[in-house]
């Protein structure tokens, strides 16, 4: 019998439920990252490094080796990891708060020694396990448990652009941006993905994909809702595309 | 003794390029002139350390020179990292692919260091981290201190644990306990701390890198590196289900407790038939060894108790001394932090006396014997 199967779950995902509330990105980011390590065959030579973060738990539903890394640190560990076993492939999964907060010191660093690692960067706009809290990519007027009044630029500051900051470093070899809002944006970010693992394969050096998620829980909208957001409020923001390829 | 400041390290770095010919990955026979941190960093390498990652601070800044130096040498990883966070973390890193690291700092990077400290012991990493400790609180200064010595025994970080920290009081005892450092962090999964002052850290004695007897280690059957056959592995220290951290927290301290019966290092000098014994550590009983000598020579029974390991204290040893002793003095480059587990070991039975500084300062024998004199008389 010819084998119809045009969907399943990739080997790299354990067959478990995931603990993410309806709508939310990480789910989706999970999926994409293990269908690109199945297709690239690297899964046995992978080694994940987990947020502190709504993906805590990555290691739970991976299907390889994952480390937990204290909040923001995963770029220091990855280095670490990274420079002893070069054959290892190393990737870090990283919220705003995480990446673009506590952790951009380590991203920066990692960044510009142009350590030879991927980085796949969450960004929801908002701290979603700690409860709805402003992070550095909150968007001006949003409101979130620690901006009641809407985010204001001149109080908070604008929403950092990480990717249009670190793509002048020259340590950094791949910057994209996607958005896991409708199919053919979820199309376009699984390349990015593919790419950004595909250049850590070949030698390249620092590879990120941010990838513009939603956080229904916490932006106080429905699933749908909040697709529709990221298309008329997120996007236009960060704007989506390369924003760095050397190849 | 030596006490080199900052501005003689252009010396240093000359001296270090010729000496580096003569110093290979094995044991050395012939003793060499050396700084304590260089001491270090060699042992370090002898023992197997292949990654180090540090962040510039005086007093300790030769230990992440000459790793500088000699770590690219024998093809293994130096990085100086932006920030002792970042350090640390590279360690965990390093660790947890198996690979034995090393950091290093001095008190206000120690402090920075804590949030990866705790995670290692969370996670059960093996990791050698050396504080060449100076005076605090804060910025404090450059000079020796010994006021780190609450934060290095009592974990440090947060949550519920302990490091073994291991305190040298020679150049050639820093090398030593490098070595056991690294087995005993090895063996035990277990962020292990070097404790040393500025003042051992920049003096320069002979030293001899004396390999210890290999020991039995467990395979690491943890490490991550790729799920290859097997089934995935995580590293990780959340345990959010109902009583699972608590179990994990008594697995940790079961180990703590098998570390306390089998891992107490101590010296004893001059102690069996001491009324008044002095308890020292690093330098600072270098200094009392003396006094012990001096006032030997005019007819005092005067002993002098080392602790090597700072944790595990050695709290039984104190407590049999207390049989033969009249009295204890704690002498310490602070303002009493040890004093505290030589009470907490002496538990009543006997006066606890204390003598110490805090700026950052080295204690002389002259001010140590002069109050120990009026302490005997009075
Ligand atoms: C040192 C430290 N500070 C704060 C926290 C609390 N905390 C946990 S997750 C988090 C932010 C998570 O937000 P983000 O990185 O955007 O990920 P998300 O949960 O939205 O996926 C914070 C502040 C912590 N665990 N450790």
């Amino acid at each position: 019998m010819k084998d119809s199967t045009i969907y399943q779950r990739p080997e790299s995902l354990q067959d478990v439920p995931t603990h993410y509330c309806p709508g939310c990105g990480h789910g989706t980011a999970h999926r994409l990252i293990a269908e690109v390590i199945d297709e690239l065959g690297i899964r046995e030579r992978t080694v994940g490094i987990a947020p502190v973060g709504c993906a805590v738990l990555a290691y739970d539903y991976f299907n390889f080796d994952v480390t937990e890394a204290a909040h923001g640190r995963p770029p220091a560990v990855a280095t670490g990891m990274k420079r002893v076993r070069p054959e290892l492939i190393i990737f870090t999964y990283q919220g705003d708060g995480d990446l673009a907060a506590i952790g951009i010191a380590e991203t920066i660093h990692a960044a510009n020694r142009g350590e030879k690692i991927t980085v796949i960067f969450v960004n929801n706009g908002i701290y979603g396990m700690t409860g709805g809290q402003m992070a550095p990519t909150t968007l001006i007027d949003q409101k979130t448990a620690t901006s009641p009044l809407g985010r204001s630029f001149q109080n908070e500051g604008p929403p950092l652009k990480v990717c249009e900051m670190l793509a002048p470093l020259d340590g950094t070899a791949y910057i994209a941006r996607g958005a896991l809002n409708k199919p053919a944006n979820i199309l376009k970010a699984r390349e990015y993905i593919k790419q950004a693992f595909l250049n850590q394969i070949e030698g390249r050096r620092f590879s990120l994909v941010e990838l513009l998620s939603a956080c229904p829980t916490y932006w106080h909208l429905t699933p749908g809702d909040s697709m529709k957001k990221i298309t008329e409020e997120v996007i236009p923001n960060f704007p989506l595309g390369v924003i760095k390829d050397e190849r | 003794m030596l006490f080199r400041s900052n501005n003689s390290i252009l010396w240093l770095l000359k001296f270090r390029i010729s000496k580096f010919n003569i110093l290979k990955t094995e044991a050395t026979t012939e003793p060499i002139l050396i700084c304590g941190n260089e001491a270090i960093g060699e042992a370090a390498i002898q023992a197997g350390c292949l990654a180090y990652f540090g962040y510039p601070i005086t007093p300790q800044n030769e230990l992440t020179a000459y790793m500088a130096a000699r770590m690219p040498e024998e093809g293994r990883v130096f990085i100086q990292s932006e920030s002792e966070l970042a350090a640390i973390n590279m360690v965990f890193g390093a660790s947890a692919l198996g690979v034995r690291a090393m950091t290093s700092s001095s008190s206000p990077g120690i402090s920075l260091k804590q949030e990866g400290i705790s995670y290692l012991a969370g996670c059960e990493l093996p990791a050698v981290i050396v504080n060449i400790s100076r005076g605090g609180p804060g910025l404090g200064n450059i000079g020796p201190a010994q006021s780190d010595y609450f934060q290095a025994t009592r974990g440090g970080g947060h949550g519920d644990y302990r490091t073994p920290v291991l305190a040298g009081a020679s150049v050639q005892e820093l090398a030593d306990v490098t070595f056991l450092a690294f087995d005993l962090a090895d063996r035990y999964r277990t962020p292990v701390l070097i404790l040393g002052d500025g003042i051992l850290g920049q003096m320069m004695e002979p030293v001899k890198f004396i390999h210890p007897e290999p020991v039995d280690l467990e395979p690491k059957d943890w490490i991550l590196g790729g799920a290859k056959g097997r089934p995935p592995r995580v590293v990780k220290s959340l345990f959010l289900g109902t009583g699972a951290l608590d179990a994990h927290n008594r697995k940790l301290q079961e180990r703590y407790r098998i570390i306390r019966e089998k891992e107490v290092r101590c010296e004893a000098y001059m102690t069996d038939d001491a009324e008044l014994i002095m308890v020292a550590y690093g330098i600072t009983a270098r200094l009392c060894r003396e006094v012990v000598r001096n006032l030997r020579r005019d007819g005092h029974k005067v002993g002098l108790f080392r602790p090597i390991t700072l944790w595990p204290f050695p709290s039984l040893k104190i407590a049999e001394l207390c049989r033969t002793a009249k009295r204890f003095l704690s002498v310490e480059m602070s303002y009493g932090q040890m004093v505290d587990d030589v009470r907490l070991a002496v538990n009543g039975k006997l006066p606890v006396e204390f003598f110490g500084n805090g700026g950052g300062e080295i204690l002389t024998v002259g001010e140590i014997e002069e109050y120990t004199r009026e302490l005997i008389s009075s």
